[in-house]
């Protein structure tokens, strides 16, 4: 019998390992699997490239693993934003490297990874500083850039309901990369507020489907970044 | 430098409004953040226009009533907003190749520079020890049919925002179709900087004196603009 649940967040991260490159869900705030993260820093794996869009706020979540100095590396498209200040020390300091990617350009990696493609060309970013050391081609007259697939160990993803296969349903702008990272890992954790029994979703509306999910984990109530930055939370 | 403080043309809102009054009915549209998100309040009547916000959603309405957020329902600014009957979410690969793909007509934004070629810089002043950050910006240069710039005609310091050149990290290379600033509607044209419209109570002279690229002057015979 296929059955993807894990008992907690700590089981579920057990095995990211020491230099392991973690995609982690969320645009901003939507869809940061906060618990997962929070089980990860428990756990300890360091030296980790992690890929988001952004390097998370106050010091809960992603900022609170890059405060812990967790991650030698982050690859991500807007690591500036309100209550981001974890990321610009350890980046100044030297401890967290940087490769910033166009946001679409970051998506597409993924998908392209999750898809079996190894590279593409796309028109974002010619002529720019962030074409440095890309090949550069043009079609039909147009300039592009060579980007190559960006694949993961690990993805953290944030949903709203599961069932034992891994389908996943998402909520509202949350979903936003989670499909796509859940496609380019090796191992994708799912972290929803609800698992439901096979047949509950209606197939038309799946999101995910299973064959990309891993492992699955309840937090029946998941927290929000801006609330514990709020209350002032630092974690651990 | 007092000449300069007397001249202000129009205020952000202003600028807004003008911009909207060129969108056309049923476009698809993406805002950026600052002046361009204020560009929603000012559609004609009459127009309906279907917002894109790059994080995964097509619909977006306005703001939601104190209390009626939801952390998981944020535009590309990370504001919390609303979704419009006959709204549609998505993943951010489909967003951007709605944006890449050619899909959306207009895109509005800020920016620290334009030159008369078209260029764009609106990302980074390249200042040493910055935290380079990028976002959507390239791609939605890359791929918008028509790209829309509103911007103070001058820096803060008084520089001219409209130059030969960009000495700033470009954005896109030859990207923006037109700019609306506190003085003036610009089209940028094979030929440069083509003035179209001066704000109320500002002469030519003033825009081309605050312009560090030639301008092209408003045909005599008032063109087909």
């Amino acid at each position: 019998m296929i059955n993807k649940r894990v008992a907690s967040a700590q089981e579920a991260v057990a095995d990211i390992f020491d230099g392991a490159t973690v995609m982690v869900g969320g645009f901003g705030e939507a869809g940061s699997p906060i618990e997962l993260l929070h089980a990860l820093i428990d756990h300890g794996a360091t030296g980790l490239t992690v890929v988001n869009n952004n390097t998370g706020s106050g010091e809960v979540g992603l900022a609170a693993l890059i405060k812990a100095g967790r991650v030698a590396r982050m690859i991500c498209s807007y690591p500036r934003s309100t209550n981001s200040t974890v990321f610009p020390e350890k980046y100044r300091a030297g401890v967290t490297a940087l490769e910033l990617v166009p946001q679409g350009t970051l998506a597409e990696r993924i998908r392209a990874a999750g898809a079996g493609i190894p590279a593409f060309y796309t028109p974002t970013s010619v002529g720019t500083p962030l074409e440095e050391g890309k090949e550069r081609r043009s079609f039909h007259g147009r300039d592009y850039v060579l980007e190559e697939a960006l694949h993961a160990d690990f993805a953290l993803v944030r949903a709203r309901a599961a069932d034992r296969y891994g389908n996943v349903i998402y909520n509202k702008t949350a979903r936003n990369f989670g499909p796509v990272m859940a496609m380019a890992a090796r191992t994708t954790i799912v972290q929803v507020s609800e698992v439901v029994e096979p047949g509950a979703m209606d197939p038309e509306v799946v999101i995910t489907p299973g064959l990309f999910v891993d492992r699955v984990v309840l937090v029946e109530d998941p927290a929000h970044e801006s609330a514990l930055v709020a209350e002032g939370m630092s974690y651990p | 430098m007092s000449d300069t403080l007397k001249i202000v043309g129009l205020t952000r809102d202003e600028m807004a409004r003008r911009a909207a009054q060129d969108i056309p009915d049923g476009s698809y549209v993406n805002l950026g953040i600052g002046i361009p998100e204020k560009v929603a309040m000012f559609v004609p009547e009459g127009r309906e226009l279907i917002y894109h916000t790059e994080n995964g959603l097509l619909g977006m309405g306005p703001s939601p009533a104190p209390g009626q957020g939801d952390p998981e329902l944020i535009n590309a600014g990370k504001r919390q907003v609303t979704a419009i009957p006959g709204a549609a979410y998505f993943h951010h690969a489909d967003s951007f190749a709605m944006i890449r793909g050619g899909h959306i007509d207009v895109c509005v934004l800020g920016a620290l520079q334009v030159a008369s070629n078209g260029d764009l810089a609106n990302w980074s002043t390249g200042e040493p020890g910055a935290i380079p950050a990028v976002g959507g910006a390239m791609d939605l240069v890359a791929g918008v049919k028509t790209i829309f710039v509103i911007t103070q005609h001058c820096t803060k310091r008084g520089e001219p925002k409209l130059v030969d050149a960009c000495t700033f990290p470009l954005t896109g290379v030859g990207v923006v179709n037109r700019i609306y600033t506190n003085l003036a509607v610009i089209d940028v044209t094979p030929e440069g900087f083509q003035l179209v419209e001066l704000s109320p109570g500002v002469s030519f002279e003033v825009v081309q004196d605050r312009t560090a690229a030639r301008l092209l002057p408003i045909p005599s015979d008032g063109g087909d603009r």
